[in-house]
Parts: structure tokens; C-alpha cells; sequence
């Protein structure tokens, strides 16, 4: 077999090994599913009125839980982010990646395969919400095929993010530096067209809010599955800053996981 | 052929030197222990030697491959059990011996068939589907090597394999530990214990704050060693008297009445020492031999006349 093949088969066996982490911390995996459905709830029935009556001057049409629905996919991306920085960051500072370390396997496939498998978490949870959404009264008018665009999106900008996240992981001091750095993405979400229309913020944080990673993915998930306009270049935007966060993420990374550290000793 | 080789390896971590240019010489078949307090830097050295941290300087050569240039040939030879186990808390003994596996690119069915080999020979069978959470000490260091063993490594490297472990561990680890060099694979051990140094290896090196201070078979060190002594024990002052007449100038313990004798513990020089008080017709109420600990060890190889005793040792 080639390298590459063997790469591959060393990811998938990481990838395996991931999925055993998630069922043995089911806890943590069910919160992680839970979390953004309660968001969901809480933004629909409880934010939904005041902030969808604002959004309605703003010349938004229906009702505010079809706004907010690619909003919440979002921040499930979001806080996917964070759970993969926790859990690589706790990975990190076990014995087992030293030993991974000593031996003739890819490098890289331990962070791969922790990528694939919150990659998977992260797009059960976005069919869940999208579930739970549907049964809340979201009302998509996307076809088929605007639907595995959208999902085919959602992939790609968890794909970039998680690659984030595992950087966060590995730079982090402890979970709860991880997490704390991870939180970044929350607050990009925030600061987006998310929940509410850019246009209603101050200038400043207008400004950024057009330009940072989330807006374009939103609008183009948005006119995918709404029929909304996409804009002429939120759509490439939001490939492109997908792409780019991705290999970010993989070459600090790699970088940082090659550099000599065993952090497993100086933790004890 | 020497399947460890290093030349005048060094590594500081800032101002602090952990190791000060260290030459090994491993040869094929054989166990070969690094004993030292903690902190001689032990643990430094598995780590570069493993290709988990590089050197500062020198050069080392594992299965004749060159730790810096050839790293990936050099892990497809070696083993690691670190003193921290390194196996996986989430999954149970048979996941992790089966992701061994698979990352040694081993198919399905040999993956199963070694695992189910290697639970068979470290008595993990009862205990192959339990978490890991539950297991004792012993028991993980024993899955940690099994699952070392998965990609059956021609170099061995063990880490403190027994700190921390129970007697009965120890013993079991120890008869794994031969059973292995009986197959023909090198071991690199390192370890606190001169006495699992001594039943251990076919040679020891000692190491001390980074440097090595004495090197050679176990019985050559132990030659350099003077700290090992017969306590003999009197009745009372007369016969303690009687007995200093005739073994000379000896530590002495008035109040305990007993006598401190240099002697190696062999049989033959045991032997002598009681022929001689039994020609003088001297009774000993009670004899114990004490044979030389780590703490004699490094007095003898080690200057640190002015650190006091129970400093040194740390």
C-alpha cells in the first residue's frame, strides 16, 4: 500500500476510535445534540417575538423561526468547534497520544480522524435541529437539490471549523483554555446576520459583521433553502472562507502537533 | 549488532542539562538498564531514543537507523511503555489491543487472533470487555505492554515498568519482561531499583543528574559497591567483645549489640566469616545480610559528599 493509503487507513482508524469516545461519553455527546435544539426553542418562542417584530420593519418576510433556522445551524457549527477542542485538548495530555507518537502511523491521522468524527456528530445534530425546526413551523421552499447544496455547505464550513477547533485543542492550556479560545466561533455568530439583520447594528460592528466567515454562509444557506437573495458573491464567500479556515486550522495544527512537546509529562 | 547506539547525546530543557553527552551501547538480545534516581534524566533519554523529543546534540542509531533522519523506520522497530500507561481510558484491554492492530495494519482476522493471543498470556481475559477505569495498577501496566507487543517490536523500551506496582506485579512483570528477552527482542530499561536492575539486566548504566556514572554487568558494579554488610547480633557485651577481637575494626552498635560487617553476601565469604567466629567459639544470636540498596549506589559511584544522604536520593 502507499502512504496515502495507509493514511487513510490509519484516519479511518482514528475516526473508529472517535465514535467509541462519543458512545462511552454519551453525556457529553447527547448535551452536544441537546444544546442547540434548546437554543432553537429558546430563540423561536422566547427572543422570536421582539427581535422577529424588529426584523419585520426590515423588510424581512414570514415568520422569524425561518430567519432564525440557519442561524441555530450555525451556532450547532459553533459549539461543535468548542467540543472537538475540549475533547482533543483532553486527548492531548493522555498517554495514549504519546505512544500513537512512537509509532509508524500518519501524524496527522489522529487529528483527522477526530475532524471526520465531529464532522459526523456535527451533521447529525444539524439534521436534528432541522427536524425539530420543521416541526416548529419552519417552512423551507428549497428543492432537493438547494437541500444537499445546503447540507453540502454546512459540511464544508464544519469541515473548516474543526479544523479550528483541533488547533484550539492543541494550543490551549488546559479544556477550559481550549474552550475559551473556541468560543470565538460562538461570538462570530452573534455578530453576524445570524439572529438579527446586519443592518440594524451600529456601524462598526455592521462593517464586520458583513465580512466575517459566517454572514456569507448564512445568506447563501438561506437563499438555498428560502428562496431569499443570495447576493451575488455570498455564495463563493462562503466556500472560500470555509476552504481557507480549514487549511488554517490543518497546517497550525500540524505544526503544532509535530513540534516537540510531550505534554503528557509536564502535566503530571 | 548494537540495535542502540549513541553518541555523545545531550539535551538541556532551558538552563537546566538533562543529559550531558551520553554514549550507550545496546547489543541485540540483551537487557540493558539505565538505573537512577529521578530526575538523572532517565526518562529524557527513552524519549529521544523513541523519537518523541530530539536531542540538543549527538547522535543515536536505533535497529541501525538514525533517530533524526530515519524517524519512521526507527518507530517501525521499537516499542514504548512509558512509566504513565499509555493506553486508552475510554475503550476496554480488547478495543485497545484491536486499535493497536489496526494501526499496525494488521487484517481483521490477525488483528483478533493477536489480541485475543496477547489477553491470553497477560491473564486480561476476565477482563478484556471491562472498563479501563476499573482496572489495578498491575493490570494496566500489563495491557500497556500487551499492547506495545500488538506490533511485535524487535527493541523494547520500558519505562519504570514496576514503579508504583505491588510486589506481586512486580514479580509477574519481571517474568514477562525475561520471557520477552527469551525471544530474541532488545529491552532498554530504565529503573530506580538496583535490585531489578541486578535480576534483570545483562548490563546497567548508571545515571546521575544527566551524566553516566559507572557502567558494566550487574556483579562488576556491585564489585564497586561497598555497601553491603552481615549484621551480626549478641547475646550480650561479652561475646560482642570477643567478636570485635576477632573480626577487627568494625561499625559497631553497643546498645543493639551488633556488629556491621563488610561482606559481599555470598555464600562462600558468609561461610568464612561464620568458620572464623566459630573458631573462637563466639555465639550469634542472629545474622541478616544487607546487601547493597540504590542509596549505597550512588554514594559509592556518585560525589555528593557535601548533599546529605537522604538529598541525594531524591
Amino acid at each position: 500500500m502507499s502512504n496515502f493509503s495507509f493514511a487513510l487507513r490509519d484516519s479511518g482508524t482514528m475516526l473508529r476510535r472517535d465514535i467509541l469516545h462519543s458512545l462511552r461519553n454519551l453525556a457529553m455527546t447527547l448535551s452536544g445534540l441537546l444544546v442547540p435544539i434548546i437554543m432553537l426553542v429558546l430563540f423561536t418562542y422566547v427572543f422570536g417575538g421582539a427581535i422577529g417584530a424588529g426584523l419585520g420593519s426590515m423588510g424581512h418576510v414570514g415568520s422569524y423561526i425561518n430567519y432564525v433556522t440557519p442561524g441555530i445551524i450555525i451556532m450547532t457549527v459553533g459549539s461543535g468547534c468548542a467540543t472537538t477542542a475540549i475533547n482533543l485538548c483532553m486527548d492531548m495530555s493522555e498517554g495514549i497520544i504519546a505512544r500513537f507518537r512512537t509509532m509508524a502511523i500518519s501524524r496527522a491521522s489522529v487529528m483527522t480522524g477526530m475532524v471526520l468524527g465531529s464532522l459526523i456528530r456535527t451533521m447529525i445534530t444539524v439534521c436534528a435541529v432541522f427536524g425539530v425546526a420543521l416541526l416548529m413551523g419552519f417552512r423551507p421552499t428549497a428543492n432537493p437539490l438547494a437541500w444537499i447544496a445546503a447540507l453540502g455547505l454546512i459540511a464544508l464550513i464544519t469541515f473548516g471549523v474543526t479544523w479550528m477547533g483541533v488547533a484550539f485543542g492543541l494550543v490551549g492550556k488546559g479544556p477550559a483554555g481550549a474552550n475559551s479560545l473556541s468560543l470565538m466561533f460562538q461570538l462570530l455568530a452573534f455578530t453576524s446576520s445570524a439572529f438579527v439583520n446586519p443592518n440594524s447594528m451600529p456601524v462598526g460592528i455592521r462593517w464586520f459583521a458583513e465580512y466575517q466567515p459566517f454572514t456569507p454562509v448564512i445568506d447563501t444557506l438561506r437563499g438555498l433553502l428560502l428562496g431569499t437573495s443570495i447576493g451575488s458573491t455570498s455564495a463563493i464567500l462562503a466556500v472560500a472562507w470555509s476552504v481557507v479556515l480549514a487549511l488554517l486550522g490543518y497546517l497550525w495544527s500540524r505544526a503544532v502537533y509535530n513540534r516537540n512537546s510531550v505534554r503528557y509529562n509536564v502535566a503530571r | 549488532m548494537m540495535m542502540i547506539k549513541t553518541r555523545g547525546l545531550r539535551k538541556s530543557f532551558g538552563d537546566h542539562v538533562v543529559l550531558d553527552s551520553i554514549d550507550l551501547d545496546v547489543a541485540e538480545g540483551t537487557i540493558f538498564a539505565l538505573l537512577g534516581p529521578n530526575g538523572a534524566g532517565k526518562t529524557t533519554m527513552v524519549q529521544i531514543l523513541s523519537t518523541l523529543i530530539d536531542a540538543d546534540g549527538g547522535e543515536a542509531w536505533v535497529a541501525g537507523h538514525n533517530i533524526v533522519r530515519e524517524p519512521d523506520a526507527v518507530r517501525a522497530a521499537i516499542g514504548v511503555t512509558g512509566q504513565f500507561s499509555a493506553v486508552d481510558n475510554l475503550l476496554t484491554a480488547e478495543e485497545n489491543l484491536l486499535l493497536m492492530a489496526d494501526l499496525h495494519h494488521l487484517d481483521r482476522s490477525e488483528g483478533r487472533k493477536r489480541a485475543a493471543e496477547l489477553l491470553e498470556r497477560f491473564d486480561l481475559v476476565d477482563a478484556a470487555r471491562q472498563k479501563i477505569i476499573t482496572y489495578s495498577g498491575g493490570m494496566r501496566r500489563r495491557l500497556d505492554l500487551a499492547m506495545t507487543l500488538v506490533g511485535n517490536p524487535r527493541i523494547i523500551f520500558l519505562d519504570e515498568p514496576t514503579t508504583g506496582l505491588d510486589p506481586r506485579s512486580r514479580h509477574t512483570m519481571w517474568q514477562i519482561i525475561r520471557d520477552l528477552v527469551a525471544s530474541g527482542v532488545t529491552i532498554l530499561l530504565t529503573t530506580q531499583y538496583l535490585e531489578e536492575a541486578d535480576l534483570l539486566a545483562d548490563r546497567i548504566a548508571v545515571l546521575d543528574r544527566g551524566k553516566l556514572v559507572a557502567g558494566g554487568t550487574p556483579d562488576e558494579l556491585k564489585r564497586r559497591i561497598p555497601g553491603g554488610h552481615i549484621r551480626l547480633q549478641f547475646a550480650d557485651a561479652r561475646e560482642l567483645e570477643a567478636a570485635i577481637r576477632a573480626l577487627g575494626d568494625v561499625p559497631r552498635d553497643d546498645d543493639a549489640l551488633t556488629l556491621q560487617v563488610p561482606n559481599d553476601g555470598s555464600v562462600r565469604s558468609i561461610k568464612a566469616l561464620l568458620d572464623r567466629l566459630d573458631d573462637e567459639s563466639i555465639a550469634v544470636n542472629d545474622l541478616s545480610i544487607h546487601t547493597p540498596d540504590l542509596d549505597d549506589v550512588f554514594f559509592a559511584l556518585t560525589d555528593h559528599s557535601n548533599i546529605q544522604k537522604g538529598a541525594t536520593v531524591r
